[in-house]
């Protein structure tokens, strides 16, 4: 039986195929939301959805040789510069930084200024991939910002997998920042219609749905 | 500390229901897993620990369809064991939804299984499970396929040797304890988290609140498995909303015989008991 409510057009959200990650958790999200995933490659479909999520599991040097190899680069630039909400997340969020010393010196997208570098070459002592669920603690919390993710409390735990982190040139860009093993890190940031998370929301129960809900509704 | 303690619930699974026996023996049906795994889901669990606990003996991985179904509407990490051999298997399991495998007789029976998958999936992928007995000479030995086979390596060691070939968590379960609610061996837990650099997460025993926080206490352990304390605390839930049809033997859950040593306590209340002891958990907010 067709509804009103099922005839609506339903937001298309792109989630970015590029042979790197477990992008099923991020799916299966997308459609409980309600929202319709396109899991592609394609550039046409990628530019005419409502908004794309760059996920990422892996190493940052394949990660970008995948991007190039499959004409990525061009795409989500465009994308970005579209004003559509877009999304990186973990290894997909420190693909938009200048560059990244994980294993080699690699070009990342270049989409924000600054590095991503590795805990351990902070100290030895840090155990890495961090893993597990961590506080994310608001940066701004002056009461005359207007917070992009209102729904987001401050000191909320959210979902972590990862061995490097992003240095941010730019400290207005940092949304949340988190404490590992006595260092705070740039958790995420978000300027305009671009936000980046280093934590999974997928895997971070209600509460990180309840954000991918607050980035893609209209 | 800054990453959370992660309250774990394992569902053992034997075809398509949740079971659960004592010392790992003795297997009880007590319902759909789906339901139990809805419920912790919404009480706030930070993990699911999924175990099929006839896999090995039967050579087979039943889980996958399990996995695939829970990984659409439950968004927490997802660890599943049993009967894992191959890289396929995992490889497998990760596309249907798991994000982290536990091996435990393959791993024994071939440890380089350890480091190959390890470098392929990443260390934090793979989780080795350790079935620990005491033996008369205080000793605690690593068994497989339910505690029913020795494999004649100290857990100690064992635990060790799987940190270096490449394991991101070892899982350990304290067999002569499983089951029953009468806590946990803290001394043995303290020697191995002692040994580790990476995640130990604890399992076999815990039967009340109490149990929890004295084993955090005195050893900072990255997680707790629990299943019968939950699984109860879930029936007895599922009954007063008139939801549970036990497709087993359910006989013994309503003698309640063996559940005298155990807790009615929900993830949700033995989080506010912990979040009440400063104990750094994740606070979440429930659906009651």
């Amino acid at each position: 039986m067709l509804t009103v409510e099922s005839m609506k057009e339903k937001i298309k959200i792109a989630i970015i195929d590029y042979n790197m990650s477990n992008i099923f958790s991020i799916k299966n999200a997308i459609d409980l939301l309600g929202f319709e995933s396109l899991v592609t490659s394609d550039k046409k479909e990628i530019l005419m959805a409502d908004g794309a999520i760059l996920p990422g599991v892996g190493s940052f040097p394949e990660a970008m040789k995948h991007l190039y190899d499959r004409k990525l680069i061009n795409p989500i630039e465009s994308f970005i510069s579209s004003g559509k909400p877009f999304l990186g997340i973990c290894l997909g969020f420190q693909l938009m930084f200048e560059e990244s010393n994980e294993f080699e010196n690699t070009m990342g997208l270049g989409i924000f200024n600054g590095k991503v570098k590795n805990f351990q070459d902070i100290s030895s002592e840090i155990k890495v991939p961090h893993v597990g669920w961590n506080f994310v603690s608001k940066n701004n919390t002056q009461s005359n910002y207007k917070d992009p993710l209102p729904k987001l409390k401050n000191k909320e735990h959210f979902y972590f997998v990862h061995s490097c982190y992003v240095d941010p040139t730019e400290e207005d860009i940092v949304y949340t920042t988190t404490e590992y093993s006595g260092n705070r890190f740039t958790s995420s940031v978000i300027s305009n219609n671009i936000f980046g998370f280093q934590f999974h929301p997928e895997k971070s129960g209600p509460e990180g749905i309840g954000l991918l809900n607050e980035i893609f509704k209209k | 500390m800054s990453v959370a303690v992660r309250i774990i619930p394992k569902l053992d699974i034997k075809g398509p229901n949740l079971v659960k026996g004592v010392h790992l023996e003795g297997l009880r049906v007590l319902g759909k897993p789906e339901v139990f795994a809805k419920y912790y889901y919404e009480q706030g669990a930070d993990e699911l620990f999924y175990q099929d606990v006839v896999a090995s003996l039967y050579g087979r991985n039943s889980l996958q369809e399990i996995i695939s179904k829970t990984a659409k509407e439950i968004f927490i990490p997802l660890t599943v064991g049993g009967g894992i051999r191959t890289i396929e298997d995992i490889s497998n399991l990760l596309r249907a939804g798991a994000d982290k495998v536990s091996i435990n007789t393959a791993a024994i029976e071939n440890p380089g299984l350890i480091t190959e998958a390890s470098n392929i999936f990443g260390a934090s992928t793979i989780v080795v499970s350790i079935e620990a007995i005491k033996q008369a000479d205080g000793r605690y030995f690593a068994f497989t396929d339910n505690g029913r086979n020795s494999t004649g390596k100290e857990i100690l060691s064992w635990a060790k040797e799987a940190e270096l070939l490449g394991a991101g968590e070892i899982v350990i379960t304290l067999v002569d304890s499983e089951g029953t609610g009468k806590g946990f061996d803290l001394e043995i837990i303290k020697k191995i988290s002692n040994s580790l650099s990476i995640p130990l997460v604890v399992h076999g025993g815990v039967g009340n609140n109490i149990h929890v926080y004295d084993l955090l206490s005195y050893v900072p352990v990255s997680g707790i498995a629990i299943s019968s304390m939950f699984h109860y605390n879930t029936i007895h839930h599922l009954r007063d909303l008139g939801g549970y049809e036990a497709e087993g033997n359910i006989d013994f859950l309503k003698s309640n015989r063996s559940l005298s040593f155990i807790q009615n306590t929900s993830i949700g209340q033995l989080k506010d008991y912990l979040i009440e002891k400063n104990v750094n958990c994740r606070k979440h907010e429930r659906k009651n």
